[in-house]
């Protein structure tokens, strides 16, 4: 190569490094993103909520309930490739206001004849509601053991919170119930698992 | 541009192909070269080879939809067509034919004796066949009872469905591995060449349009192409390495693959379209018979879009549900675009103003270029429009959008562009009566195509499936009818390019008596190797 253009050639060399690297810290910085305007769906934490009214301040007034409004919301779940299991909603949708605490549970069956684990994976439709879905206590906190032909309830609860954007009247939640093949899940738990 | 008497001599010019050498010749030739015209020929017959081959699947995706219901091909093998007719199209057709006009004619434009980096050269364009064949050989291999064929996915690759596939996807994710190794191999060379050979006096803003358009998608296929590269390579961990990126159940999510696709995929309609968009200043303004109008309006035009166009991606996946304000800022972002567009549109319009126009096949194709593509600018700001698409997304419409941009923008661009330099590449004339043939053939045929696909979206028929309900019979039946007429012609064309190779009439240096710039002052053909003492510009 003629060696006039290589300083050249090298600048754009490390251009496209950083090009490639940026497609690679786009991964964590829309988690980020993702955490902080909720754009995937991914749901909040329980937000400083907790039966019976805030968390860490005892003294605080229970969550205030907006008797003014009603959202609806609607439950549903996919049990995904890889997994025999079946899962439904016992409710499949219900009204309530912003502030309100409620509990519901999903049916869930291993219709194999293993046992088996999995881990459900929420996401709120639309995105903008995900950051004012709480979850209090949900079975997709942790990893879910059922024996063969083993059935069980899986409860949820949770509170819409009252800063919840006017516009929004309809809020679908739905699980994704993923088998558990050892390692795949691994970080999984950790990160729907924040109290 | 004039050529002066002074003669700088240039250093590096000489590789070693140089005159008095031994050169290899028949194919290891082709194999050894790096003379840019050699490769240059190369890359173009590449993409006429693989513009039939993508052709092919096409006709066979619209004889499947002739009638409405299943009668010649399986789902999967429907799907399989469509995804790798686009890739073949778009990597192994259009953007090979762009790099293939850089090659013959960017050095012949400033000039400059060959591209700055000839092996680099070489490489490039002999990574694409093993690319083209890791594209297509799933398909044979099914023949055999080996995998269950091609990627399914569409083009687009979208996880998690490509998480799922066969191992075509892998196929294919090698396959764009290599092509973009070759485009950013191109990009270099063309950017260094740019950069460090022009002829001494041309400064920046004397530097042909063609080049300037060039160097923008050059420098846009550094900054994407590496983005696919990583969404792709993540997309093979997450299939074979227990990665997570795009699955929910490892906290990956997969709208991450839209973002990082389109980040690439945007940008890459303009890598397409900006070449062309850098030949039509030069032949409006030669059957004009006028300078180009707004050379710097078209420069900076240039510019503008090369920055908005990696900005303005999610425009591709708007009801995946985003936020309101990020809609609405990717809305006005691409609606935004037009107006860069609009000044190019108003220059080449400008160039013919009270010109002597003449209509050869390059003119044709010019004019039929700027109504099509004007076409698919304005369905672009129907399909902008955040409420709009609600409606129109994955249907019909889109498809005959981007087909409006990418055939009668790209593809009848580039027609324009190899009628306009077959006579100083061949130093032959092409049959001016099959040009015109083939023009009308082909600007009449692609409406009979596509625009009836406007409608079938309209009125709601989604696109990739196989089967759709009867009230889109007709105009089904329509379409297929115009992609046969439309397929059959380019045989014309490629009668033609073969005719005047072979031996058409003689053409003179000038081959078109309103053509200005360097390559006009070289002989038909230009010797192999040509400007190695650079001329002067004034
Ligand atoms: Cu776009």
């Amino acid at each position: 190569m003629d060696a006039r253009h290589l300083p050249l050639v090298k600048r754009l060399l490390w251009l496209i490094a950083g090009a490639f690297a940026f497609a690679f810290a786009m991964v964590p910085l829309y988690n980020v993103l993702c955490e902080v305007t909720g754009l995937n769906g991914k749901t909040a934490g329980p937000g400083g909520f907790s039966i019976g009214g805030l968390i860490g301040d005892p003294a605080a007034p229970p969550s205030p309930i907006d008797h003014t409004r009603t959202v609806t919301v609607e439950f549903t779940g996919t049990v995904m490739p890889g997994l025999t299991w079946e899962m439904r909603p016992l409710t499949f949708s219900l009204d309530t206001h912003p502030g309100e605490m409620q509990m519901v549970s999903y049916l869930v069956r291993n219709t194999s004849d293993k046992p088996t684990l999995a881990q459900a994976i929420p996401s709120v439709t639309p995105g903008e509601a995900a950051q004012s879905f709480h979850k209090i206590e949900c079975f997709c906190f942790s990893q879910q053991a059922l024996a063969p032909g083993e059935s069980r309830e899986m409860p949820l609860t949770f509170i819409v919170n009252p800063d919840i954007d006017k516009s929004i009247r309809h809020i679908t939640l739905s699980y994704a119930f993923f088998s558990i093949d050892g390692r795949r899940l691994a970080s999984a738990a950790t990160s729907e698992a924040k109290p | 541009m004039n050529t002066a008497t002074t003669t700088i001599p240039v250093a590096g010019a000489h590789h070693g192909d140089h005159h008095g050498h031994h050169q290899p010749s028949g194919v290891l030739r082709w194999i050894t070269t790096t003379n840019h015209k050699d490769i240059g020929t190369m890359y173009l017959t590449f993409a006429l080879i693989m513009f039939f081959v993508g052709g092919l699947m096409i006709l066979a995706v619209r004889v499947e939809l002739f009638q409405p219901g299943l009668q010649l091909m399986r789902p999967e093998f429907f799907n399989q067509l469509i995804g790798v007719h686009a890739l073949v199209m778009i990597f192994a057709a259009l953007m090979p034919a762009a790099t293939g006009f850089a090659n013959w004619q960017i050095p012949l434009m400033i000039g400059a004796p060959d591209m700055a980096l000839p092996r680099v050269n070489n490489w490039g364009f002999w990574l694409l066949p093993p690319a083209a064949l890791l594209l297509t050989l799933p398909f044979v291999l099914s023949l055999f009872g080996i995998g269950d064929g091609a990627l399914a996915t569409g083009w687009t690759m979208y996880a998690p469905l490509s998480v799922q596939g066969g191992f075509g996807v892998d196929f294919a994710i090698f396959a764009v591995h290599l092509l973009g190794v070759s485009s950013i191999l191109g990009s270099i060379n063309i950017i260094v060449t740019i950069f460090n050979m022009r002829a001494p006096g041309m400064t920046m803003m004397k530097l042909p349009l063609f080049a300037w358009g060039w160097l923008i998608t050059a420098f846009l296929l550094i900054a994407t192409i590496p983005v696919l590269a990583g969404a792709v390579t993540m997309l093979l961990a997450d299939r074979h390495f227990g990665t997570h990126f795009f699955s929910a159940a490892g906290g990956g999510d997969p709208i991450l693959f839209q973002h990082l696709f389109w980040f690439f995929g945007h940008p890459e309609v303009y890598i397409l379209l900006l070449p062309v968009w850098g030949l039509m200043p030069h032949v409006i303004s030669t059957f004009s018979r006028k300078p180009i109008y707004g050379y710097k309006a078209q420069v900076y035009a240039f510019m503008a879009i090369g920055v908005l166009s990696v900005v303005v991606w999610a425009h591709h996946f708007f009801t995946v549900g985003m936020p309101t304000p990020a809609l609405i800022y990717f809305m006005f972002a691409t609606m935004s675009i037009s107006l860069p567009l609009a000044v190019l549109f108003f220059c080449w319009i400008a160039t013919m103003w009270r010109g002597a126009i003449s209509f050869e096949t390059p003119m044709l194709f010019a004019l039929g270029f700027i109504v099509l593509f004007g076409i698919a600018g304005l369905t672009g700001l129907v399909l902008a429009d955040v409420a709009a698409d609600a409606q129109y997304h994955h249907s019909y419409f889109v498809v005959a959008h981007f087909h409006y941009a990418l055939f009668a923008g790209g593809i009848m661009g580039v027609m324009t562009g190899v009628y306009y330099w077959l006579p100083k590449w061949t130093g032959r004339m092409y049959s001016e009566r099959l040009g015109k043939l083939h023009f009308w053939l082909t600007a009449i045929s692609f409406n009979l195509t596509f625009m009836p696909q406007f409608f079938l979206g309209l009125a709601g028929m989604p696109r990739r499936i196989p089967d759709y309900a009867l009230q889109f019979a007709e105009f089904n039946a329509i379409s297929t009818v115009g992609a046969f007429v439309l397929g059959f012609s380019q045989l014309i064309f490629a009668w033609n390019v073969w005719q005047c190779a072979k031996g058409g009439a003689k053409a003179p240096a000038k081959a078109w008596e309103g053509a200005s710039g360097l390559e006009w002052e070289l002989s038909s053909p230009p010797p192999y190797h040509s400007w190695e003492t650079q001329p002067q510009v004034a």
